[in-house]
């Protein structure tokens, strides 16, 4: 697996190089999808932190930080420089001084300051607050027990400073676009969710909301010579066999592939020559009760994991469009162990250990999970007759996204059947396994362990880089052994792409949501002009 | 017929209003909320904090009943709430999704109408004819195939084989882009069509008064213009009043298909997303949009039948 995996990052690197080598053209249309579903929310980034929002956002918008899809970490995005104090505390930031907001406007501390006071106000249900919380004195704002954050303070129009209540680095908190920086107090008017006023590298031209979105170059973006294309449409396509059609007609430039198309592509002659292929930092998991019964014993959930044959679903069923989950954290994450191997399909081991457990004869569970082919249904289906074959019946029980979202939080479910985001910093993931995080945030399956508690609080307390990652990792291999989830798969994103469309990214965070600046088209484009 | 007119514009009320409890007691009854529904996909975690704030922002801490009254009194001021997902006002919201449904409603009906009643006519004048025949295995085929299939199948052969035709979108609304989802959402209520007006013409046919205007030595064409026409457009104009409503009903699966930005992806989003305000008003517009449409059915039937009455 590890070694496909350098393959593919090998190829994405390489797909990069080609783009970088070749001298980027001026003018043209990109001609995106925003592939996932439903329509944007609104053109009001703060009140969504769908993927499929982001998409535009990355348009319009920016951030104190950017993702940085190359080197897999976030880098400063709207300051020059970052420095942090002794105690690993208080940030002092300088911003860059050739910022212009979409009406002219400079880029100043204020705006900064503004934005994260903005995020917290109690009154609104804005979800960047989950990463601004972290700022001190943040709270106080949410509870409107004080105006301002404390710990933001302006020292000059370019210069601010931020106080964390933990030791986390600030870079993986404020680089997605919910925490997209606004001009001040401008988002208070009722246009903004119609005309939004960022700080990208283009700016809005038109949205036709549920069908697509186009935006024109900014000609005061800060990347001098960037962007390159004129103008970005954002096609809002949910349906994958429309999205190949139009793709096939080139009427759009990528598309983003589930397991049938990746099979079709992989086997045509042309098509085969644009496909990106990515390891996301999201894991494919079947979550377990540990108030059910069964699945409050260590034996029974790592009977499951040998009891399942990943491999072969993810050959069969999921076109190889996955890569085998050998832990909670992705390869990409600094605290995944490449020593550890996955549960091995061992049938004859998963009944000796249920045995063990006191159910010699299996047990009946009940499994919620939606219709999704990649993490689904479909799944569970092919899953089914594997547990039987150890005496373990299980019941499909249907359900909408939304739906599963809220009875995984809720704890209502026996077992879920789930993909969920392992990335892209390592501490707030593993964090999902501390005893004190709640059900509601993301320690769905309850886990409680006091090794790890006491891992993650050290992680989280100490200066120490090396240290941090070694409590990391050891954390991540605990809860591969304990096995509150039947570990199935990294997802493998697949991106589709014309051969004049040039720069995309490898982004492991998502890969339909791209920098659009990076981005090119060569003059063999139907929209090159 | 006025007094006809103001009964039917009251009858709406009820029925507006029994529409909008069955959709807010389904709404409630339902699992998952606005906040549950924006990390669906497991990439987007939502904390608690922002959760709860959520619901009490859309007013999910008050038990159903308040809701719901809160709901009719906005509703008689004819405020149909805000979109949690835009956070606009619904009736914004719809109207901007209004127009390109209505667009394509009514075009993939004069297509239907346009093929389909000639063809239920032609038909008819020669039943058992080879022209009865295919126009018939046409009309069940067009029936029974399922709209996305179709419009698939449509897109496959008219944009990618022979690009005539862009595949999917809005474009500049332009006609170009309207082709491929109109006639793929016309087809069914075409099929339709032409079996209901092959099946009244044939009936009016064997009518006593067509019987006695031959007699009496009326030529063939009057008879089809004054006595087959006339009286099989009453069933044909009923048959398309009937198609209207369910066309807008079904364009849902056509709008997501073809990306275009009407009331039916509208809809189908709001559902996902459980933005409930946006699904009771889009409901209701539909809705009401039937309502109005057979009303105004019925007086074209009075106006060209004088027999038809309204009290």
């Amino acid at each position: 697996m590890l070694k496909r995996l350098l393959i593919t990052t090998a190829i994405a690197l390489a797909i990069g190089g080609v783009a970088e080598a070749q001298t980027p053209r001026k003018g043209g249309t990109i001609r995106f999808t925003a592939p996932y579903g439903s329509s944007f929310a609104n053109l009001d980034i703060h009140t969504s932190n769908r993927a499929q929002d982001e998409i535009w956002a990355k348009a319009i918008h920016r951030s104190l930080y950017n993702w940085d899809a190359a080197a897999g970490k976030p880098v400063l995005e709207l300051a020059k420089s970052v420095e942090a104090s002794g105690d690993g505390l208080t940030y002092t930031f300088k911003l860059r001084d050739d910022a212009y907001f979409h009406n002219g406007r400079k880029l100043s501390a204020d705006d900064i300051i503004w934005t994260y006071n903005h995020l917290m106000d109690g009154g609104k249900a804005y979800p960047g607050a989950r990463y601004v919380r972290m700022i001190k004195g943040a709270v106080d704002v949410e509870k409107g027990q004080a105006k301002t954050i404390s710990g933001l303070r302006k020292i000059d129009d370019n210069t601010f400073e931020m106080t964390l209540t933990e030791r986390i680095d600030p870079g993986f908190y404020f680089w997605t676009a919910t925490t997209s920086i606004y001009p001040t107090g401008e988002s208070q008017n009722e246009a903004f969710a119609s005309n939004p006023i960022g700080l990208g590298p283009y700016k809005l031209a038109e949205y036709v909301p549920g069908s697509r979105l186009v935006a024109e170059r900014w000609d005061k973006f800060y990347n001098t010579g960037k962007p390159y294309a004129d103008k970005v449409a954002i096609m809002i396509m949910g349906e994958a066999s429309a999205r190949d059609v139009a793709f096939r007609n080139k009427e759009i430039d990528a598309s983003i592939l589930g397991p049938a198309q990746y099979v079709a592509y992989k086997n045509d002659p042309e098509l085969s020559k644009g496909l990106l292929e990515v390891a996301e930092v999201y894991t494919r998991v079947m979550g377990m009760n540990p108030e059910f019964k069964p699945f409050a014993d260590k034996r029974v959930r790592q009977a499951i994991n040998y009891a399942i044959d990943a491999d072969l679903i993810i050959k069969r069923l999921v076109k190889d469009k996955a890569y085998r989950a050998t832990s909670w954290l992705p390869p990409t994450s600094p605290g995944f162990d490449k020593s550890v191997k996955p549960y091995p399909y061992d049938p004859e081991k998963a009944k000796k250990l249920l045995a063990e457990a006191g159910y010699p004869n299996g047990f009946e569970f009940e499994w919620t999970a939606t219709s999704n082919e990649s993490w689904g249904i479909p799944i569970a289906e092919a899953v089914i007759p594997m547990l039987e074959k150890v005496g373990i019946k299980a019941k499909i029980k249907p359900v909408e996204g939304s739906v599963l979202s809220e009875v995984v939080r809720k704890g209502e479910y026996q077992a879920f059947l789930w993909s969920l985001s392992t990335g892209p910093d390592p501490q707030a993931a593993l964090k999902c396994f501390h005893s004190k995080t709640p059900q509601t945030a993301c320690n769905y399956t309850l886990f409680k362990n006091e090794e790890v508690d006491k891992l993650l609080d050290e992680a989280g307390s100490t200066n120490d880089a090396t240290k941090k990652v070694e409590n990391l990792t050891k954390v991540n291999n605990i809860v591969f052994d304990e096995a509150p989830y039947w570990f199935f798969n990294y997802n493998k994103a697949v991106m589709a792409h014309q051969p004049w469309l040039k720069g995309l990214q490898p982004n492991a965070t998502e890969l339909a949501i791209q920098n659009f600046e990076e981005m090119w088209v060569d003059e063999s484009s139907p929209a090159a002009k | 017929m006025a007094a006809f007119l103001l009964r039917r514009l009251l009858q709406t009320v009820p029925i507006l209003l029994a529409v909008a409890l069955i959709i807010f007691i389904l709404f409630s009854v339902i699992p998952g909320t606005f906040a549950s529904s924006m990390s669906d996909d497991g990439r987007s975690v939502i904390d608690v904090q922002v959760m709860e704030r959520m619901n009490k922002e859309f007013g999910f801490n008050d038990p159903v009943y308040v809701r719901f009254g809160k709901y009719v009194a906005q509703l008689v001021q004819l405020d149909l709430g805000t979109s949690f997902r835009t956070r606009q006002p619904v009736t914004k919201v719809l109207a901007e999704r209004m127009w390109p449904t209505l667009m394509l409603t009514f075009a993939s009906m004069l297509f239907s109408i346009v093929v389909g009643v000639p063809l239920g006519f032609i038909a008819a004048l020669r039943p058992g004819s080879w022209v009865d025949t295919v126009s018939m295995v046409g009309a069940v085929s067009g029936l029974s195939l399922p709209k996305f299939w179709l419009g698939l199948l449509m897109m496959y052969l008219f944009a990618l084989v022979l690009g005539w035709l862009p595949s999917f979108g809005y474009g500049d609304g332009s006609l170009r882009y309207l082709v491929l989802p109109s006639i793929a959402l016309g087809v069914a209520p075409m099929a339709l069509l032409a079996r209901t007006t092959r099946a009244a013409v044939l009936e009016i046919m064997n009518a006593d008064f067509v019987r006695t205007a031959r007699a009496k030595g009326m030529s063939e064409r009057k008879v089809v213009q004054w006595h087959l026409t006339r009286n099989a457009l009453v069933i044909v104009l009923t048959t398309i009043g009937l198609q209207f409503g369910t066309v807008i009903g079904q364009a849902v699966v056509i709008e997501k298909l073809f990306s275009w930005p009407g009331l039916g992806s509208l809809l189908v989003d709001s559902v996902t997303l459980r933005d409930i305000p946006v699904v009771q008003g889009a409901i209701l517009l539909i809705v009401l949009s039937f309502l109005v449409i057979n009303t105004l059915v019925d007086v074209l039937c009075a106006l060209i039948d004088p027999r038809i009455k309204y009290t």
